[in-house]
C-alpha cells in the first residue's frame, strides 16, 4: 500500500505539472486504433449566469487529434513492445503537428489487463465532527482484499460516505456523528501490462501522467449526468475488449471487461467467408449489421475490390449469419457480468452502448433483447475543439479521459496519509506496548 | 510468430506510416518554443549579424566604402548649384572691404558646404574696424558679408602712435597723422579708452571752452587732466569730473579765470580749489603788493 502511495502520488505531481504547464496529451491505447488528443488548459471559464460547471469540459480545449491503426496491441493490451510504440508516434507526432506545440505528459487509457473491481469498507470512531483526517483514518480502515499476485491499483474511490447510519453523503466533512463510514470502489489491473504501458510511453520520451480505465473513460463522456447519477452502465464495444462500467451517484462503482471485441467479429468473416482480414474488416463496416431481413438476401456485396479483383459476391444475409452469432455472444457475457455485479439491484437500469463496434446497424434492438429494455446508443460529449472525424461512439474513451484529466475524480492518494501509518508513530506505539506490558 | 531476427528488413514489413525514432525526437525538438524561436529568428539574425560583422571587420573594405560615401557627397557639394563664386561686402568702407577680403580665409569657387560661416564671421568681427558683421551665402552664388563699421570718436595718443578709437573705446584703427582728423578730440594717457564714454561727456561738458581745450589726459588710468593750450592744466577729480569742469567754466565766466597767467587749476579736492600760478605772475603779484605796502615793508 505504501508502494501504491508513492508512485500514484508521484503520477498525480506530474499530472498537476502537465495542468500547470497547460498542455497534456490524451493517448486511447486500443486494440484496433490508437487516438490522440492533445488538451489546452485555458484556466477556469468566465462565470456566465446558468452555465454550470458542465462536467469540466469548458476548461479545455482540444487542440490536436490523431488517429492511427494501433500495431501490437491485443485485447487492449501490448503484446509487442516496438509495434506499439511506432502506433504511438505516429499518433503523438500527428497530433503535435496539428497542435504546432511539443507535449510532454500524457494521460493514457486502455481496456485490457483483466479489471477487477472490490467493494471496500472502512468504519472508524470520530469525536464529534468529521475532519480530514478522519476521513483519511476511515479509509485506512478498509481492510484490503486478497487481489493476487502481480496486481495493481488502478482506481481507489471513495463513492459513499455513512455518518451514524446516514448512508448516500457526498462530504461529510464538517458534519457530526460518532461513526463514519466509508465504501471504496477498487479497481485492480495485471501489473505487467501497466508496467509494459509506462514502458512504452517512455520510450517515446512522454511522460505518464494518469493511467484510467478505458471503461471507466468511456463512461465518463457517454452517460448524462442523469445516468451517472441514477445508476447506469456504460458498455465501452471496442476492438480487442469489451468494457463495462456501471456509475451511480457519479462515482463508478463497478467494471470489467469482456475479452471480446470488434476484431473478432472480423475474423469470424474472414474465417467464415473465406476472406482476407482487411477484406473483412471493410466488408464489416460498410455493410454490416445484426437483424437480417428478406431485403438482405437480394442483396448482393461484391468482396473484390482494386487490389484483389476476382473477389466473389455473397448476400448481406450470409454476412450477418457470420456477425450476429458473435455480437449476440459478446452481449450475453456482458449480461452475464452485469447479473454477476447485482446491476438488478440498482434504482435505475439503463445501458448505454458506446465503442466504435456499436455504430454496427441494428445493434441496439439486439442488446435490448439480451440487456434489457432501456438500452440507448451513446455518443461522447462534445468539447470543445474536438475535430469532426473524432466525435463518433469510437472516441468516447478519448474525451472521457480528456474530462477526466480536467476533472479528476478523488482517489484515495489524495487524502493524507493517515497519521497511523508513520513509521514514527508505530514506533512510539510499539515502545508502548512495552511500557504496558512489561 | 513474426521473425524478431530479422525484423530490420524493412521491405518485409508491411507498410507502417510510423516515423523514425530520429523524426520523431526531432519533430519534437522543433516543435518547442524555445527551439523554433531560436531558429526562425534567433539564428538568422546572428546569421545576418555575422556576415554584417565579417564584411566590414576587413579595414580595406571599410576605408573603400568610406571613400565612396565621400566621393558622394564630394559630387553633391560640387554641382554648380551649390557653388559660391564670389564675395559681397556691404557698410563698410573701402579699405575696411578690402582688409576684410585680405583676411577672408577663402579661395573662390568653393562649395557652400565647405563655408564655415560662423568662423568666417569670427574672423570678420576679429577685425578692429568691425563693430558686427552679418555673412550668409545668397543666391547667385554670392557670399554676402554686412559690416557695420566702428565709428572713431576720440583719437588717442599712445607713445606709439596715434590711434582711432570709438565712443566704447575700442580701438578702430592707426592714424598717421592728428591733423587728418581734427574734428575728434584728443585723449591721452594709459587707460584713456577704458573711460572713453566718460571723456567724451568732459567733451561734451567743455563746450564753452572747447577753443581752448586742447585734450583729455587720463592720470594714473583713474582720473582726468583736462589740457589748455598754453599748457595749462584743468586736475579733474576721479568723481564728479563733469561737474568740476562746470565749476571752471563757471568761473571763467565770472572772472575770466583762464585769461589770467595760471599754470595748474586743481579741482580735485572739490571744497578746496587751488590754483598755481606761473613764476612771473608770482613777481608781478608781489611787485604790486610791495608797490601798495611799500611803507610797511
Amino acid at each position: 500500500m505504501r508502494d501504491l502511495y508513492r508512485t500514484q502520488r508521484a503520477i498525480r505531481a506530474r499530472r498537476e505539472a502537465a495542468l500547470q504547464r497547460g498542455v497534456v496529451a490524451i493517448l486511447d491505447i486500443g486494440t484496433s486504433k490508437i487516438a490522440c488528443l492533445i488538451l489546452r488548459f485555458d484556466g477556469d471559464p468566465p462565470d456566465a449566469a446558468g452555465i454550470g460547471p458542465m462536467a469540466g469540459q469548458t476548461r479545455f480545449r482540444v487542440i490536436g487529434a490523431a488517429t492511427t491503426r494501433a500495431r501490437g496491441v491485443r485485447y487492449g493490451e501490448i503484446v509487442a513492445m516496438q509495434d506499439c510504440e511506432r502506433a504511438i508516434r505516429t499518433a503523438v507526432q500527428a497530433a503535435q503537428k496539428m497542435a504546432n506545440i511539443r507535449v510532454d505528459h500524457v494521460i493514457a487509457c486502455f481496456s485490457g489487463a483483466r479489471p477487477r473491481s472490490y467493494g471496500l469498507a472502512g468504519e472508524v470512531g470520530i469525536d464529534d465532527i468529521v475532519a480530514d483526517g478522519d476521513i483519511a483514518r476511515a479509509l485506512a480502515a478498509c481492510d484490503l482484499p486478497e487481489t493476487g499476485a502481480r496486481r495493481e491499483t488502478l482506481h481507489a474511490q471513495p463513492v459513499n460516505f455513512a455518518l451514524d447510519g446516514r448512508s448516500g453523503l457526498s462530504d461529510p466533512r464538517g458534519q457530526t456523528g460518532r461513526d463514519l463510514a466509508v465504501d471504496v470502489h477498487l479497481l485492480t489491473v495485471d501489473a505487467p501490462v501497466l508496467e509494459n504501458l509506462a514502458h512504452c510511453i517512455k520510450r517515446c520520451d512522454l511522460e505518464l501522467a494518469g493511467v484510467a480505465s478505458a471503461a471507466y473513460a468511456a463512461g465518463l463522456s457517454a452517460l448524462v449526468e442523469n445516468e451517472q447519477e441514477l445508476g447506469a452502465a456504460c458498455i465501452d464495444m471496442g476492438g480487442g475488449s469489451t468494457g463495462i462500467s456501471v456509475f451511480l451517484r457519479k462515482h463508478m462503482i463497478y467494471a470489467d471487461a469482456v475479452r471480446l471485441g470488434g476484431e473478432h467479429v472480423t475474423r469470424d468473416i474472414g474465417r467464415g467467408l473465406n476472406l482476407a482480414l482487411a477484406t473483412a474488416e471493410r466488408i464489416k463496416t460498410f455493410h454490416g449489421g445484426v437483424q437480417a431481413t428478406g431485403l438482405d438476401d437480394r442483396e448482393r456485396i461484391d468482396t473484390g475490390d482494386d487490389d484483389d479483383p476476382d473477389g466473389r459476391i455473397i448476400t448481406r444475409a450470409e454476412l450477418i449469419g457470420v456477425i450476429r452469432p458473435r455480437v449476440e455472444e459478446i452481449l450475453e457475457e456482458v449480461r452475464d457480468r452485469l447479473d454477476a455485479a447485482g446491476f438488478d439491484h440498482l434504482p435505475s437500469q439503463r445501458i448505454v452502448l458506446t465503442g466504435g463496434m456499436s455504430q454496427l446497424p441494428g445493434l441496439d434492438a439486439l442488446a435490448s433483447r439480451i440487456l434489457g429494455q432501456q438500452v440507448r446508443l451513446g455518443r461522447p460529449l462534445r468539447v470543445q475543439g474536438l475535430p469532426q472525424a473524432a466525435i463518433g461512439p469510437g472516441f468516447a474513451a478519448a474525451v472521457g479521459l480528456s474530462l477526466f484529466a480536467a476533472h479528476p475524480q478523488d482517489e484515495w492518494w489524495d487524502f493524507q496519509t493517515p497519521a497511523e501509518r508513520h513509521p514514527a508513530r508505530s514506533l512510539r506505539r510499539a515502545v508502548r506496548w512495552f511500557q504496558d506490558n512489561w | 510468430m513474426r521473425p524478431m531476427t530479422r525484423s530490420r528488413h524493412p521491405a518485409r514489413a508491411p507498410h507502417d506510416p510510423a516515423p523514425s525514432r530520429w523524426a520523431y525526437k526531432l519533430q519534437r525538438v522543433w516543435l518547442t518554443p524555445g527551439v523554433r524561436f531560436l531558429v526562425r529568428r534567433g539564428l538568422p539574425a546572428l546569421l545576418v549579424a555575422g556576415l554584417v560583422v565579417g564584411y566590414f571587420g576587413d579595414p580595406g573594405r571599410r576605408d573603400a566604402i568610406a571613400r565612396e560615401a565621400a566621393g558622394l557627397k564630394r559630387a553633391i557639394e560640387e554641382r554648380p548649384e551649390f557653388r559660391v563664386d564670389m564675395v559681397r561686402i556691404s557698410g563698410g568702407s573701402d579699405p575696411l572691404a578690402a582688409e576684410i577680403r585680405r583676411i577672408l580665409p577663402v579661395t573662390f569657387p568653393v562649395s557652400a558646404f565647405d563655408l564655415d560661416l560662423p568662423a568666417l564671421r569670427r574672423s570678420v568681427v576679429a577685425l578692429d574696424a568691425v563693430a558686427q558683421a552679418e555673412i550668409r551665402v545668397e543666391p547667385g552664388r554670392i557670399l554676402a558679408i554686412e559690416v557695420t563699421e566702428r565709428v572713431p570718436a576720440l583719437v588717442w595718443r599712445l607713445p606709439d602712435g596715434l590711434w582711432l578709437i570709438d565712443a566704447e573705446g575700442n580701438r578702430i584703427g592707426p592714424l598717421a597723422a592728428r591733423g587728418d582728423r581734427t574734428d575728434l578730440p584728443l585723449v591721452a594717457g594709459s587707460g584713456a579708452d577704458r573711460a572713453a564714454p566718460e571723456a567724451l561727456a568732459l567733451f561734451h561738458a567743455a563746450r564753452p571752452i572747447l577753443s581752448e581745450l586742447r585734450g583729455l589726459v587720463r592720470v594714473g588710468e583713474r582720473r582726468w587732466d583736462a589740457v589748455l593750450t598754453g599748457g595749462r592744466v584743468v586736475q579733474l577729480p576721479e568723481t564728479g569730473a563733469g561737474p568740476a569742469l562746470d565749476r571752471v567754466i563757471a568761473l571763467n565766466d565770472a572772472q575770466d579765470l583762464l585769461a589770467r597767467d595760471i599754470a595748474v587749476i586743481d579741482m580735485r579736492n572739490g571744497a578746496r580749489p587751488t590754483v598755481r600760478m606761473n613764476d612771473s605772475a608770482i613777481e608781478t603779484l608781489r611787485a604790486i603788493w610791495e608797490q601798495q605796502h611799500g611803507e610797511d615793508a
